[in-house]
């Protein structure tokens, strides 16, 4: 165990957790200096259970509903007691931070407080048994979208959280991909540079939700770079930059790869390719 | 369980920072990653995807943890020079 690690080890994360990657990678790029509020998840169950600890920064653990809140509230103490230089951050997954807490966070960014909102995507309710979330992907199979004769998963196209994000003006929206730490680690040490309202995006593969192996977690997390099911992009000055090229794999070998799209035909992964590469055009081109 | 005994101030207030270090996860271990030595060139990639901080790079050479490595492999699946193979575990 290294000494200067922030998070350490003995967490009952599963086995190939992508969340803790990215919890490890963003916390290298904070440093000890940060405040962190901890929306309820997986990451949040799994790193403090009483009376243990595996943070060894302020840490506090708040309601799905009030992480964004409690982080403007720190963020206005820690400026009347002068202490402007502690970075505050705004911790939770994507349901979370995409549907439960949303409503504050959107508070947050609309009165300017200078925290850096954080997502970690594993595109479901993981610690609760994989129930769908507005981050979980079309047709993806989960326990509360199962597939089957009637149904192919989930129904709805996954929400655009970053988008939203940059419909507020904020000066700085990034999303990152633990595939890429050097990129993650620039966004998030960029983010904080800057003072205002920030949101970084970090998708992370889940190996219990999405059902792959566990040694497999970057593989996947790489391969979703890859086909375009994830983009990594910067929003500065409303400017969207794109910050990896995808090598345009097709996207049936990422749906391959989980078995929570193992129920889709060959049809419907012709489907979900035409829809990708008109997301993609959309937006990007 | 040395933690357990000690007084807790209420309102689940947790001042050992760090404390999760007495749950030792490698018990839950079903592959061990092995390291051969000769093969790492040290270049910390697993260290960097390893969701549980239990791998460092010591002169150049990546030492495991093996309290609390899972077995997950992740470091094996992405080391470049392949020097991480799986053994099954032994109890």
């Amino acid at each position: 165990m290294k000494k200067d690690e922030l998070l350490a080890p003995g967490h009952r994360t599963c086995a190939g957790c992508g969340p803790a990657i990215a919890i490890r990678m963003l916390l290298r790029a904070t440093g000890p200096n940060t405040v962190i509020c901890n929306a309820t998840g997986c990451i949040e169950v799994t790193t403090t259970q009483y009376p243990t600890t595996s943070w060894k920064i302020p840490w506090i653990h708040v309601l799905f509903e009030n992480a964004a809140s409690v982080a403007s509230g720190i963020r206005e103490a820690l400026d009347m007691q002068g202490k402007s230089d502690v970075n505050v951050i705004a911790l939770g997954g994507d349901g979370g931070m995409m549907d439960i807490g949303f409503r504050a966070i959107s508070g947050l960014w609309e009165r300017g407080h200078n925290v850096l909102v954080i997502t970690y995507d594993n595109e479901s309710y993981a610690n609760t048994g994989v129930q769908r979330s507005g981050g979980t992907p079309w047709h993806a199979s989960t326990s509360t979208t199962p597939s089957g004769s009637a149904s192919k998963g989930k129904d709805q196209w996954k929400k655009d959280m970053p988008a939203i994000a940059a419909a507020h003006h904020i000066p700085y929206v990034a999303t990152a991909s633990i595939a890429q730490p050097f990129d993650l680690d620039k966004k998030v040490k960029k983010a904080l540079s800057i003072k205002g309202p920030k949101y970084i995006h970090i998708h992370c593969p889940c190996t219990i939700g999405w059902r792959f192996d566990e040694s497999k977690t970057i593989e996947i997390a790489k391969l979703a770079l890859d086909t375009k099911m994830c983009a990594l992009y910067e929003i500065e000055n409303h400017k969207k930059t794109l910050t990896y090229k995808p090598k345009g794999t097709p996207v049936k070998e990422y749906l391959k790869a989980q078995a929570r799209f193992r129920h889709l035909t060959d049809e419907d992964i012709e489907e979900y390719q035409k829809r990708i590469d008109e997301v993609w055009a959309r937006d990007f081109e | 369980m040395m933690l357990m005994k000690k007084k807790h101030i209420p309102g689940g207030i947790i001042t050992d920072v760090g404390s999760t270090i007495i749950e030792k996860t490698g018990t839950w271990r079903t592959f061990k990653p092995v390291v051969d030595m000769n093969k790492c060139i040290g270049c910390g990639i697993c260290e960097r995807f390893c969701p549980d901080g239990c791998i460092e790079i010591k002169n150049k050479k990546c030492i495991i943890d093996y309290d609390y490595c899972k077995g997950c492999l992740i470091c094996m699946n992405e080391c470049p020079v392949k020097a991480i193979e799986k053994e099954i575990e032994k109890k």
